[in-house]
């Protein structure tokens, strides 16, 4: 029996076996952001302990950082604060900082890959669940607490379990209309949000294989919401065509021998897994989220379920979600009144998730509808450099979105973007947990990018195939 | 020095209802713009406990006689979401500090954060975790031992039989939980592991 990429991954970066029986398991990447990092820094200063691989750790800003004028000092106060610490920390331990002065800063997984640093058959972590997101590249890539940052940063390694390996395959040919976004919530659908619970999940078949890098980093990215530590894509022309020429890329004879490590890393023809799944592309529909957890979606024009339709352990939650989102069983979603649209974070927040909006935003000429507020937030400032560059600026500008700086904006609101009240926001992102848009009673339906445009214009949910008219 | 080591815990209990209780629920977004994490204590479930208080009803945070509790009981899935350890620290200031957490299930890294921290995570079954809620809802002065060396939860006449990973529970159970020690006693076996990495020096 072969290996899969995880299990090879595994074996390489682990320096030993501790104690209780856990690995120590070195880390190729660390990525650091200004919420969970400041405490591990000062865990680590207590301590007197040091940083001995600080360029392996690599820092940016994202969470706080306001999309309307990122000018410092910020009006916010303690987000204010959190930066300097930020600046400070690097500073002091010799770490590179991706400075918004200088036009390098984004969300953590949408700037690590630009730069190349996400490379296949190495381990990155980040004190940040969706850093699954970077498994796209065949990495195994993981969310980690601020007390493992700490230990990151003083060691370069982590104590963690092995995983068990599902490989989750989606095979046919995607219809027009249907985007990675739908995949992803369509697996989580089927599988539900405690699935992945003690999984890698590997993803392949066609459909992946026929996927760009940013459509897989946009599954990858969602691995976490169906209870997997990780998910990863491996690596295959497509993701050396995007790693070619990247800052952090290896050049020249390192990249021939960088290639053939890659290569070897591959999952065998004949790994062994320890379950397998496997979907029609062609069963797969544009996809809503009603409720609040990622699991809880439908396919845009479908009825919502009934709770009797639910394992019995299930139905309280499912009845939480109804009260909560105010939605009734049997009805349909489309159609329901929508206050907020939100295009952008770590899920769809680059450059291939707006294009596809302008396409259609142009060859429709359709508007926002009046009373719906739009945002449009680059994952990144060289997303959003490319956009401005292309006139997508103008392009949502003059269809009624606002065009904002690049942060996490929405996507959890720890910045001033944030729903007020019950507002419905069709959004791009990742979560629909309650109060994860900033308002404790707001709410929050997932959905692809084409899908949040789709209902931006109507002014409710609504199938983005008739209303930019795409062919299925 | 505190004793690092956590063997049986006993205290008071505290019990909340759901699955899949996600971090952001734990702790609001909001109120991790800090850069410590002194004062997350008092705003855990801060949201949810508004929310049923505008309703008129009370979240179980807000029980007057459940102020003391240093154990909480959950369901299944409980911690699902975020990595940010704000929760499990949220949980760990709140007034005297839940110290032993008993449900159904927990999310991954939920699970291996509290474990860092040294709160014990320890499941049981649906309905161990029902009758012992029964037990606890009964006398909000009950107490229960959370033991690790057996396995089991003893509150009033209920005995549940708890689980845990074997590795965690031993790390617990020896003090051995705070992992930075043991992870910077493999210093060079880190450095050979790095060496042998085709990649790994590149970005000197
Ligand atoms: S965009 Fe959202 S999910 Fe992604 S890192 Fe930012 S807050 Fe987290």
């Amino acid at each position: 029996m072969g290996k899969s990429l995880y299990d090879k991954v595994f074996e390489k970066h682990a320096v030993r076996q501790l104690q209780e029986g856990q690995y120590q398991l070195l880390m190729g990447l660390h990525l650091i952001h200004e919420v969970t990092s400041p405490q591990a820094f000062s865990m680590l200063r207590e301590r007197g302990l040091t940083v001995p691989y600080p360029e392996r750790t690599f820092a940016t800003c994202d969470h706080i950082i306001p999309t309307k004028s990122q000018l410092r000092p910020f009006q916010d106060e303690l987000a204010e604060q959190m930066l300097v610490e930020l600046e400070k920390n690097c500073a002091q331990y010799g770490i590179r900082y991706l400075s918004p002065k200088k036009g390098e800063q984004g969300i953590v997984h949408v700037v690590g890959p630009e730069l190349g640093l996400t490379q296949p058959g190495t381990t990155v972590c980040c004190g940040d669940s969706h850093t699954s997101t970077h498994g796209a590249f065949g990495a195994i890539a993981f969310g980690i607490g601020t007390t493992q940052v700490r230990d990151v940063l003083a060691t370069q390694t982590l104590a963690m379990d092995k995983l068990k390996v599902r490989r989750i395959e989606v095979n046919g040919k995607l219809r027009p209309g249907v985007y990675a976004k739908d995949v992803v919530l369509y697996v989580i659908q089927q599988l539900g949000v405690q699935g992945g619970m003690g999984y890698a999940y590997e993803f392949g078949g066609t459909v992946f294989d026929a996927f760009t890098m940013e459509e897989r980093m946009t599954v990858c990215n969602m691995s976490i919401e169906g209870g997997a530590r990780c998910g990863y894509v491996n690596p295959d022309a497509t993701t050396y065509a995007y790693l070619k020429d990247r800052e952090y890329s290896p050049k020249g004879a390192a990249w021939e021998q960088a290639v053939k490590y890659w290569d070897s890393m591959r999952s065998d023809a004949d790994a062994a897994y320890d379950h397998i799944v496997q979907y029609r592309a062609q069963d797969i529909e544009p996809m809503v989220t009603w409720g609040i957890t990622p699991a809880q979606s439908t396919a845009v024009n479908a009825k919502l379920p009934q709770a009797s339709s639910f394992a019995e352990g299930d139905r309280p939650l499912i009845e939480e979600a109804y009260q909560y989102m105010g939605f009734t069983p049997g009805a349909a979603l489309a159609g329901q009144k929508i206050d907020v649209a939100f295009i952008g974070s770590c899920t769809n927040g680059r450059f291939s998730d707006f294009e596809e909006v302008v396409k259609h935003l142009k060859a429709s000429g359709k508007k926002v509808k009046p009373g719906v507020r739009a945002l449009v937030v680059p994952g990144s400032q060289k997303v959003r450099e490319r956009m401005i560059e292309a006139g997508f600026d103008k392009v949502f500008t003059e269809a009624g979105f606002e065009f904002r700086e690049a942060g996490c904006s929405m996507c959890l609101a720890m910045n001033p973007d944030k729903l007020v009240g019950r507002e419905l926001c069709a959004s791009s992102s990742n979560r629909n947990f309650k109060g994860r848009q900033g308002s404790p009673t707001g709410r929050t339906l997932l959905m692809s990018p084409v899908m949040v445009a789709a209902a931006a214009i109507s002014g409710g949910v609504a199938d983005a195939r008739e209303v930019f008219a795409i062919k299925s | 020095m505190q004793d690092v080591k956590r063997t049986v815990i006993t205290g008071k209990a505290i019990s909340l209802d759901g699955n899949d209780i996600d971090t952001d629920r734990i702790i609001p977004a909001r109120f991790l713009r800090c850069v410590t994490f002194d004062d997350l204590g008092a705003h855990a479930f801060e949201d949810d406990r508004k929310q049923l208080a505008e309703k008129g009803k009370r979240h179980a945070f807000d029980d007057p006689s459940r102020q003391e509790a240093r154990v909480l009981v959950v369901d299944r899935n409980f911690g699902c979401g975020s990595s940010r350890e704000h929760a499990p620290q949220a949980l760990m200031r709140w007034n005297k500090g839940i110290a032993a957490i008993i449900g159904e299930s927990y999310a991954e890294i939920f699970f291996g954060n509290c474990v860092a921290l040294g709160v014990p995570c320890l499941t049981a079954t649906h309905d161990a975790i029902q009758e012992l809620k029964k037990e606890l809802a009964s006398d909000p002065a009950l107490e229960i031992s959370v033991d690790l060396e057996r396995k089991e939860a003893r509150a009033g006449k209920v005995r549940a039989a708890l689980s845990m990973p074997e590795g965690a529970r031993k790390q617990l159970l020896t003090g051995r939980w705070d992992s930075s020690t043991e992870l910077l006693e493999g210093k060079a076996a880190i450095a050979s592991t790095a060496k042998a990495l085709p990649y790994f020096g590149h970005w000197h």
